[in-house]
């Protein structure tokens, strides 16, 4: 612990995940190793010197010298449209952490896990669900995932991988805008009734970590509060603009 | 996951680290206006006001503020009644 440095970071990799939101994997072969569900600190600087700072999730476990981030655009934001629109194989950045250890989950933690994730709130809680499966952890997880359609879910095709594969996972999602016409499963937002049919029951002494926009957050954490869920095991990660239903 | 506009303290970890030697999302911090007590982590931070903005989410105080500006750090900590770090 104690001061952070700055490392170079390159560009490899930029993947489209849906219109707004894009993983970048960057080269970064003095990064540490970091915790599923910590940060990571990204710096740019304009050529008139003009510096500006923002923090991400860490997508997955750090592998072979590169980290991924995965990040919406905000179009009035000042990081994310570079690095959704413009980042390049090749470009430089430059990284601070891992930063955060109270968003964190790991093995040793336990559960029974419940993951709640709204739009990109997903992204950290990915992080966690990929450890889970590499490690063959025997912690019973269930994600839950809204988002507003098919089209704007991240990650799905991996979610569903993971569950085939991960007998002790269990992924639901609920779609808030449009669902395939053949789809079966949730189709409004989190509510408590959803919580009360997906989630572990208070009783079980339930580790949850809920990440989304902000007032999807303070919903989900009251409700799982309401069902006896203790406070200091749910474990909450807001970001973004209030508005918009994920 | 965080950009422009509100966050939480867990967006804000890297700041809080510039300033403190110690991983700061973790420690809890007891508010001097109503007596709550929570992780840094989990507390709204407000990035457009001068600088950095911790409020307590129970009755909206001013917790922590730290102003950066050309080498120097200007750190508030008037609405924290105790801060609760673990060694």
């Amino acid at each position: 612990m104690g001061r952070l440095t700055w490392r170079p970071g390159t560009v490899l990799e930029s993947v489209t995940e849906t219109p707004r939101v894009k993983t970048l994997t960057i080269a970064a072969p003095e990064w540490p190793g970091h915790r599923p569900g910590q940060h990571v600190d990204v710096r740019l600087t304009a050529e008139d010197g003009y510096q500006a700072v923002r923090s991400y999730s860490l997508a997955a476990p750090a592998s072979n010298g590169t980290v991924m981030v995965t990040v919406e655009r905000l179009d009035d934001g000042e990081v994310s449209p570079y690095l959704v629109d413009e980042a390049r194989p090749g470009d430089q950045v430059e990284l601070r952490g891992p930063v955060g250890g109270y968003f964190v989950w790991e093995p040793a933690l336990g559960g029974p896990l419940l993951l709640v994730g709204g739009g990109s709130g997903i992204v950290p809680l990915a992080a966690m669900l990929r450890v889970h499966a590499a490690a063959a952890s025997d912690v019973p997880t269930r994600l839950l995932f809204s988002a507003r359609s098919p089209d704007e879910a991240i990650f799905t095709a991996e979610l569903d991988r993971l569950a085939a594969d991960d007998l002790q996972l269990q992924v639901i999602a609920t779609y808030t805008r449009e669902a395939p016409a053949d789809w079966t499963g949730y189709r409004r937002r989190v509510d408590r009734e959803m919580l009360e049919e997906v989630a572990w029951r208070g009783a079980d002494r339930p580790l949850a970590f809920v990440c989304g926009p902000t007032g999807f957050v303070e919903t989900v954490a009251a409700d799982l509060e309401q069902m006896g869920y203790a406070g200091d095991r749910i474990r909450t990660e807001r970001f973004g603009p209030t508005g918009g239903t994920p | 996951m965080s950009d422009d506009l509100t966050i939480d303290g867990n967006g804000a970890a890297g700041l809080l680290q510039e300033v403190f030697p110690f991983e700061m999302t973790t420690v809890r911090a007891t508010c001097d206006g109503c007596g709550a007590s929570g992780a840094l982590g989990a507390l709204p931070v407000y990035e457009h006001a001068p600088g950095t903005v911790i409020r307590c989410p129970h009755c909206d105080a001013v917790q922590v503020r730290v102003v950066r500006d050309a080498g120097r750090y200007w750190i508030e900590l008037r609405g924290v009644r105790c801060l609760e770090i673990r060694a």
